[in-house]
Parts: structure tokens; sequence; C-alpha cells
């Protein structure tokens, strides 16, 4: 059977792709075939449009063990321990169905990881939705929290970061982000190259349905009279399997049984198989037969893409068979052996005796196209006025408009959600710069951040872009770790769209100037492309997950202020910068103008300075001034440590809601007692770190310079109100 | 009058409560059964008399609320 | 002392608990639920978790375990059994503590530190409360809504059946307190003959002044009494 231009477009292969196809064939396609090729050449799989500028990311230094390229990057902790992560989206089946879509997000990031040989051991999410008032966005919000919540304690991981915002633009096209950490030992760390010929090649864990076979599948009633059953039916997670799964893979990778190992993701065991084969430069020949089905009658069609949950591929040392099979069975999980390694370097397919498939693995991966599309540079923004008149605006009518929006609410309906203590090494829980956790058995923890900043890259998509990793980096430090490294996820419109495509070679950019300077490499991430409805795209969004290391946990610090009558610092220049601020555009509703600038050396300066007085147990506490400022960042310094604060603005050039709004970059809030002052002021000076004294922390109450008095309880009330109200709780 | 709804999973939605469900009565012994797919009932008192309204009410609650359309079926019953 | 943590496919805090055991140097054995003799133990743990992904019913299809015979038999002879979340669904779906746990009144998953009173000190498992009867513990479940008929909180309530309570930060037992809609806010009950306790809360999760707390730490030290 010839296949038909329309049912190449509807595998989403364009003509010029097919011609390509059959040039590294060398013979028209079957419709397995097609799809094999619709699954690998896909921007999922091929990083086609992104590939080029990815390629210019720092990716390594002398902690980085493994960059991107395999299920998770892996940096160096020190004492032989390893750390695993990476972040993924889930935008789209988020959208259609969001506890599910959610949940096997999560399902899939932890895979990622426990492929790896490590354990994980937290879980953080970025999410992003609609206006709180499209009619969408209520059911979305509770569907994928519950959706996040319900896979990730079922799995007992406990969630400790992350962060919920919103924006119009994500009205039709919602982001799930899900990002895991899991900790191995350094001489413990699977990969996926496939070695030798003749190995065994093994299926584990659940069986295969007709879950989220892509939509190519069902283009047409003329694969089958049943159209019904073609349709292609969403992935249900099924944490209880995924749980059993990892308890079985850890237990099996204790001794050396596995050659590779790789986790059946997006485009399931099609590209798994072609990248373990094609890593290790070998053919991989499968017996569809022997795949364990959920449904009767299923065919390779199906069975190769297939996103059915919780399955695994490996490649096992042969001989290991009988031993690797007690365990899987143990744990009641399925195992089969389907295939083998070969020399042929072709992905062959049999069924029912007869080869169904066979394609040379290059064409699938390596020969996959790059493109080199069209991009437009974002203009600088012209020099804009700012808003009028907005000095005679009561400065704590102002707080509280910032304090009870959507996005600078407190979060914790959404946290509470999450099991945030399992496991029992929790040391900071959600809500803070960062969340920590504790090393098992160890006096040393991990430092986990999850940011995003899109108005900034919308307006400006090379700082937004710097901003985006300064702002990690220092959620990093605000808890007193040594940042590592980030893994990325960047979630755009359409790359085919030079305006779109501009965004994300400029939001590139920005990343690795920042990443360059700071010595914090991306080891791992994720793109999704095409998230936009109607043309109408989202912001350019790029989520940053950064891990952080705190050697001795003696020293780690949070934002709660925790004495009376102690001293607050801002360290960092406050120029008041209020374009793009939480004040304009929650206040005065004004989106126009650039994003603060990002100055790299104050950052790493101002950083390296903090980290030092937190080494030598100088300050209370610390917290990084973002989004609202200082004002916001001080309100939930008091709330957080039940302790107020009376502030003196410094009579400087900038008039008080430039102070108190602006949202310069790369400053604190530090807590100093009185006999700690002295060695701070001069650790500071010697490090030309520019700083002001602006008040003292005092009982109860917020009082700022006699033009904002606020109770603390009151305040608290305030910022915890939206969620509440929202859900009518 | 009456209205039975019964909902269920869509053939091909993978059951993992089920699965489980169906695993353990066999270990109980069990061995007869098959297969098992979990669902949800609902029993409805309707003050409305004509079947052809009674109908589309039971037809627009399943859709707009009861029933999660993309993974679950629904089939009612009157009495 | 020993001690003796069942594991369920689906349990997940098995570990966390032993760890908590062994720090008060409860000598520590984990048991699979598929065995069919019990290790000599003093106490018996069923541990918190999602045992069987929590289909069907919480609890419910690990409390047709071979393993759960056993523990009926331990408890019979007067041994203890703590059960904590998903372990204490367990003991209610085994009967062998009465009552039933409903989803949240909220409905939905609550993980968040919470005040408990602790109502009866004289028992094996919370004698070392007897000098801070307030504590804090954090609870994360979907299903820790206590219920029982109005006979059976009164028999609780006689028979000093009832270990915890949730309350506020000075002991206040009342609606705004009650983080999920149990009855009576109950947190925890114990058997008429005191030897089995079941709780929502996780004691293990806080034992560590590092960890924000460890009010835990002497539920175990108390066990050391018997």
């Amino acid at each position: 059977m010839k296949i038909s231009e329309k049912i190449i477009e509807k595998h989403g292969i364009t003509k010029s792709e097919y011609k390509r196809i059959i040039t590294l064939v060398g013979r028209e396609l079957n419709l397995l075939e097609l799809g094999i090729f619709s699954a690998m050449w896909n921007e999922h799989c091929s990083y086609k449009s992104s590939k080029k500028y990815l390629k210019t990311l720092p990716t390594k230094n002398n902690k980085v063990i493994q960059g991107p390229g395999e299920n998770a990057g892996v940096v160096d902790i020190e004492d032989n321990d390893a750390l695993v992560f990476k972040i993924e989206s889930h935008n789209h089946p988020s959208f259609i169905e969001p506890y599910q879509g959610a949940a096997t997000g999560v399902g899939g990031i932890l895979r990622d990881i426990f492929t790896m040989g490590a354990r994980p051991i937290a879980l953080l999410n970025s999410i992003h939705f609609g206006d709180p008032n499209h009619p969408k966005t209520k059911n979305l919000l509770s569907g994928v929290v519950s959706g996040i919540g319900g896979y990730g304690n079922c799995m007992g991981i406990p969630t400790i970061g992350g962060e919920v915002k919103f924006n119009s633009s994500y009205n039709e096209n919602i982001l799930v982000n899900a990002m895991a950490v899991g900790l191995t030992k350094k001489n413990k760390i699977f990969y996926s190259k496939a070695n030798g010929v003749n190995q065994p090649v093994i299926y584990v864990g659940s069986k295969t349905g007709r879950d989220g076979i892509h939509g190519a599948s069902m283009a047409s009633a003329e694969f089958d009279d049943n159209v019904d059953n073609k349709k292609p039916t969403v992935q249900v997670g099924d944490p209880f399997a995924e749980k059993l799964l990892l308890e079985a893979c850890l237990e099996l990778m204790k001794d050396d049984s596995i050659i590779s190992i790789q986790d059946m993701g997006a485009a399931g065991l099609t590209s798994s198989s072609v990248e373990m084969a094609s890593k290790g430069n070998l053919g991989i020949e499968i017996n569809l037969d022997k795949i364990p089905c959920r449904e009767k009658k299923m065919t390779p069609y199906e069975m190769m893409l297939s996103e059915s949950q919780e399955r695994m591929l490996l490649i096992l040392k042969s001989g290991k068979e009988d031993d690797a099979k007690k365990i899987f069975s143990k744990w009641g999980l399925d195992f089969s052996i389907i295939g083998k390694t070969t020399n042929t370097n072709h992905l062959v397919l049999n069924f029912k005796n007869i080869e169904v498939a066979n394609l040379p693995l290059s064409s699938l991966s390596k020969d996959a196209p790059v493109y080199d599309r069209k991009w437009k540079k974002k203009l600088p923004s012209k020099k804009i006025d700012a808003p009028k008149n907005f000095q005679t605006k009561d400065i704590s009518e102002c707080l509280v408009k910032i304090l009870s929006s959507p996005n600078n609410a407190e979060k914790s309906w959404v946290w509470e959600q999450y099991d945030s203590t399992v496991m029992g090494d929790t040391i900071q829980k959600p809500g803070g710069d960062s969340g920590v956790v504790r090393v098992h058995g160890k006096n040393k923890g991990i430092a986990l951040t999850i940011d995003s900043s899109a108005h900034y890259c919308l307006a400006d998509p090379i700082i937004g872009g710097k901003q985006v990793v300064c702002e990690t980096w220092r959620n990093l430090v605000a808890v007193g770790s040594k940042p590592i490294a980030i893994t990325n996820c960047l979630n755009f419109g359409n790359p085919e769209k030079e305006e779109i495509m501009g965004q994300f070679v400029e939001t590139i950019d920005g990343i690795s100037q920042a990443c360059s300077y700071l010595d914090f490499p991306v080891v791992s991430g994720n793109v999704s492309f095409y998230n936009e409805t109607k043309k109408n795209s989202i912001y350019p969004t790029p989520t940053i997950g950064g891990v952080g290391l705190i050697k001795n946990l003696n020293y780690t610090m949070n934002k709660n202020l925790k004495e009376i009558d102690s001293n607050i610092l801002i360290i960092g220049k406050t120029s008041g910068h209020l374009f793009q601020s939480e004040f304009f555009r929650e206040v005065l509703n004004f989106k126009e103008g650039s994003p603060p600038a990002v100055n790299l050396f104050n950052e790493k300066n101002n950083g390296l300075s903090i980290l030092n007085l937190i080494s030598k147990n100088l300050v209370n506490s610390v917290h990084d001034i973002s989004s609202g400022g200082i004002l916001v960042a001080l309100v939930e310094m008091c709330i957080s440590g039940k302790i107020g604060a009376k502030v003196k603005i410094p009579k400087r050039d900038i008039n008080h809601f430039e102070f108190l709004f602006g949202e310069d970059q790369s400053r604190y809030i530090i807590e100093v007692n009185e006999k700690n002052m002295k060695e701070v002021d001069k650790l500071l000076k010697e490090n030309s770190v520019y700083y002001e004294k602006i008040g003292k922390t005092q009982k109860d109450s917020l009082d700022i310079d006699n033009i904002c008095k606020m109770k603390l309880n009151s305040l608290g009330e305030i910022i915890n109100k939206w969620f509440k109200s929202y859900y009518k709780e | 009058m009456k209205i039975s709804i019964t909902i269920t999973l869509k053939d091909d939605v993978l059951d993992p409560q089920g699965k489980v469900v169906n695993q353990t009565l066999k270990n109980m012994g069990y061995r007869s059964i098959e297969n098992v797919r979990q669902g949800k009932y609902f029993e409805i008192n309707l003050n409305e008399k004509d079947e052809k309204k009674a109908k589309k009410i039971s037809e627009e609650i399943c859709e707009k609320l009861l029933t999660n359309t993309v993974i679950e079926n629904y089939s009612i019953s009157y009495k | 002392m020993k001690s003796s943590v069942i594991v369920f496919p689906g349990s997940n805090c098995d570990r966390d608990v032993a760890v908590a055991l062994q720090k008060f140097k409860i000598e520590n054995k984990m048991v699979w639920h598929e065995e069919t003799t019990l290790p000599k133990s003093d106490i018996v743990v069923l541990p918190g978790g999602f045992s069987y992904g929590d289909y069907l019913r919480t609890g419910c299809i690990a409390s047709k375990s071979k393993i759960v015979s056993e523990i009926i038999k331990h408890a019979n002879k007067g041994g203890l059994i703590l059960g904590i979340c998903n372990g204490f669904q367990i003991l209610i779906e085994s009967g062998l503590l009465p009552g039933s746990l409903l989803r949240n009144k909220k409905l939905r998953f609550l993980s968040k530190n919470v005040f408990l009173k602790v109502v009866n000190i004289k028992n094996s498992f919370c004698s070392d409360f007897k000098n801070k009867d307030i504590i804090e513990l954090p609870i994360a479940h979907n299903e820790g809504n206590y219920f029982a008929s109005n006979d059976l909180i009164k028999k609780l309530e006689d028979n000093n059946s009832i270990a915890f309570k949730y309350s506020d930060k000075d002991g206040n037992i009342s609606i705004e307190s009650n983080p999920n809609g149990s009855s009576n806010n109950i947190a925890g009950i114990l058997n008429e003959k005191k030897n089995i306790l079941g709780m929502m809360p996780h004691p293990e999760r806080l034992i560590d002044p590092i960890l924000s707390g460890e009010d835990g730490s002497m539920l175990f030290s108390s066990l050391l009494k018997n």
C-alpha cells in the first residue's frame, strides 16, 4: 500500500521531510515505519528547531558528571554522592485532562531519574494558568494540583518547592513543568547507551495499551473500520505501579546485570529502542509478539507508538535474565524478553513471523532534520515615560493590592496538597527561597528552586533570560547553598514564526551569558514549542530549576525574621526600577517598558558575600528581593518569622515608591544582630558590596517611615486571602 | 422520576484500581474472575414527569458535570 | 526491644519509621507482606504510604495480606501495634480498631504541621508526653477524617481510648483546630486493651531538631519504657 500525501501530512511530516526519508531509507515506507519516523522526527524527540541554539549553552564544569543527552543530568556533590535531576513539560496533556496530564508528567520525570540509578528525593513544579476569571482556569488549577499531588504523594517523594502563576496568555495553553531530583553514588550511575551484540532486550513494568497514541494514528478510518477504537486515549497514570517499578529497578541495580536502561516516555517503545541502539552504534531486533499488551488485537503500529506509562526498556548482560525476572515478579510487574541487540545498525521489527519494519537507525536519529529557522530580533522598547501621578497613592493600599493579587498571594492552598515531609529529610518546605532536603544519613543538604519570569522575557528576552538564571542562583544562595547547576524547560509558541523564534534565540542568549558568568551549567532540559492556540502565543517562559549544595546543615538559612531589635540591611543597590514591576502591573495596570537590567558582576559578588556571611554565622535571616521589591520581601520575612519591622527610607535621589517597590536585581534583605554589625560591615566593605541599613525588627507590626503602618496579623490574612476566596473555602 | 446513572471508564483507558482489585480477588481464590473495571453510580430524584425532558436533563448533567468525557462513558436508566 | 515494620506494596514511610525506631535503639526487621510468620517482636509497626495505591478503599487491600492474620495473633497475645496514617487505615480495615476514616472534609490532600493534645498518657505509646502534652506533628493524608457512630464515640471517650486530638497551640480543641473534619477532633485512637494505637499524624517525621522539631521522639522513647 502506497501511503497517501494526506496520511503523511497527518503524521506531521512535511513533503520535503518525506523526500529526505525516502533518500535515507532507499524506498517507500509502510504505515508502521511512517509512524516511527513521525515520532522520531517530531519537534519533541528531534529538537529540530532548537538544536542549533541549545548547543550554545554552557554544559560543563568540574562538577558535571553528565550533561544534556541522557535521561537526566548528573552533578558531583562530593563524598562519592551524585545528584541526578531534570525538568520536563507536560503542557498539552494537562490542558486536555488536568489531573491525568499533570500526574503522568510527574510520573515521567520520576522515571527519568530512577532510570539513571538514583532514588528520587524531591519534586518541584512550575505551573502557569490563564486569567483566574477565564472559565477554564479554576478546574484546570485544581485538577493539575491534585494530579501532581496524587502522583508524587503516592510515590512517597516530597514536593518541596515550586511556583504558581497566572496570566491571560496561558488561557488556552497552561504550562505544567515538573522537576525531579534523585540521589545516587558516583559509581552507580546507569546510562541508556547499549553495548555488545546479542544481548537480551527486556521490557518491564506495566502492560501496553492504546494510551496516548499520537494524534496521527487516528487520522483516518483508512487504518481500520472500527474508528472508535482508534481514538487516542488519554494516558492514565498509575503511581502505584510506578512505585513498584521504582523499587524493582533499584533492587536490580544493586548488582551489575544491567548494561543499559531507558524509560519509555514520549513515543514509548520507538524512541527508547532507537535511542539505546543508536547511542551504542548497534542495531536492535524486536519481536512484537512478546510485548505485554493490555488490550486484545493490538497492532504493531499501536505497540510502537503507545505512550502507556510506567514501562522501561533494559538491556541485560546475557545470562542474568532469570535473576532479574525474579525481582520483577516479586513486585508483580511484567517482564518480557522482547528482542536482542544486533550489529546491523538497523531497527528490525517482527510480528507473527513477518518482518514489519526495517529501518537504518541513523535515519531516525543522527540524520533527522535540523532547522536553522528564521528569527527576528526583539527591538529594545522605545523610551517610555512612566505613568504620572502615582506618587499621591497610599503605600499601604498599594501593598494590600499587590499581596491580594493571585500572583503574589501566599500559595499554601497549593502546597498543602503536596506531601512535603515524607522521607523525613525535609529541612525547608515550599514557601521559602529554596526547598532544602538533607542527604539521607548525612549532615549535608541539597537546596532546590524553580523559577520563571515570563513578563520580563516578553519585554526583553535577553535580559529576561539572564534574570531568571540569576534569580535561581539568588534563591539558592539565600538558603546558604553553593549553586551547582541548572536544568531548563523552555516553553514557547510556534517556532515557525520569526518573532517567536526570535524570543527563543534571544532568551537562550541571555541564559547562556548568565550561566557562563556564574559558572552555573545547564545539565538537562526540555523544549516545549507550539504553545499557542488560535494564533495567541504564550509569553516566552523559560523555567529554570536550580540545585545547590549545603556542605554543613548547621549553616543553612531561611527567610524568617528571628529576633526583635536586630538590624535590617539591604544588600545591593536600589535604584528604583519600576517598569515591569508588580507595582506597575498590579496597581497601575501599566505593562510597558523594559525589565530591570542584570549586572552579572554584582550578582556574583553580592551572592558570594551572602554565602560568606552565612558560613560565618553572622546573619539571622536572608531573603532575596524579587517581584514586589523590598516591601513585599520584607512583609514575607515578617509573616514567616512572626516579627515586625520598623523601617526608615534612606534619603537619596529616589522616591518612596521606587525604593519600596523597585525590582532592581542582585539584592537581598538580611537580618543582623547588633553584635555582628561591625564584622558584617567589614566583610561587605572588603568585597565592595553596596548595602544600606534601613531599620530594625520589632514586635508585631510593620512600620515604614510613618507612611505605612500595619499589624502582622492583618498582613497575614491579606496574603492568605486570595486562594481561599477563589475556591470559596 | 428516579434516574440511575452509571459512569464507567472508556474501553482502552487504563483502570489502575480495577487492575488491583482484579489481582486481589484472584489472590483470594476467585480463579474464575477474568476482568474488573470500576465506575461510579448515582441515584437522582428528578421532579419531572415528561420523559423527554427528563432524558434531556439527565444527559446534560452527565455531560456537564458527572462525567469526565475525556476518559469516561455514562449510561442512564429511568424508573 | 524488638520491632517489625510491615512493608506492603505501596508503603512509603517504611524506611522513615525504621530510621526512627533504630534511632531509639529498637532492633528492627522489615517484614514483606507475603511472609507467613512474624519475627519475634515487642511491637509491630504498620507504616504510612499508599498500600495498593489506596485503590478501592484506603488500607482495604493490604488488610487482606497473608501477614495480617499473624498481626492479629500478635495483638491477641497483648503485643504492641502502632499504625501510622495508612497503617491506621489498615488497622481499621482489618478490624483491629473501630470506626472508619473518610475523605478529608475539604476533599483535598492535606500536608501540614498540626498541633495535637495528648489526651491519654497512660499507655505504652504516650507515657513520655507527660511533661509536654501539646505537641506539633505533620499530617499528610487524603482520608483522615475519623468517623464513628455517636455510641462508639461515647465509648471511646468513656474508655479513655482517644490518644490524640487536633488542637491549637494552646491545647484548645475546637472546629477551627480540626483540619480534616474528624469526629471530636480525633487524631489517634487506642483499642480497649490499649496495646494498639492508630494515628494519622506522623511522629517518625519529627525526631530531629534540624527538621523544625522533635516532638515525635517522645512516642518512640515511651516505647522503651515497656
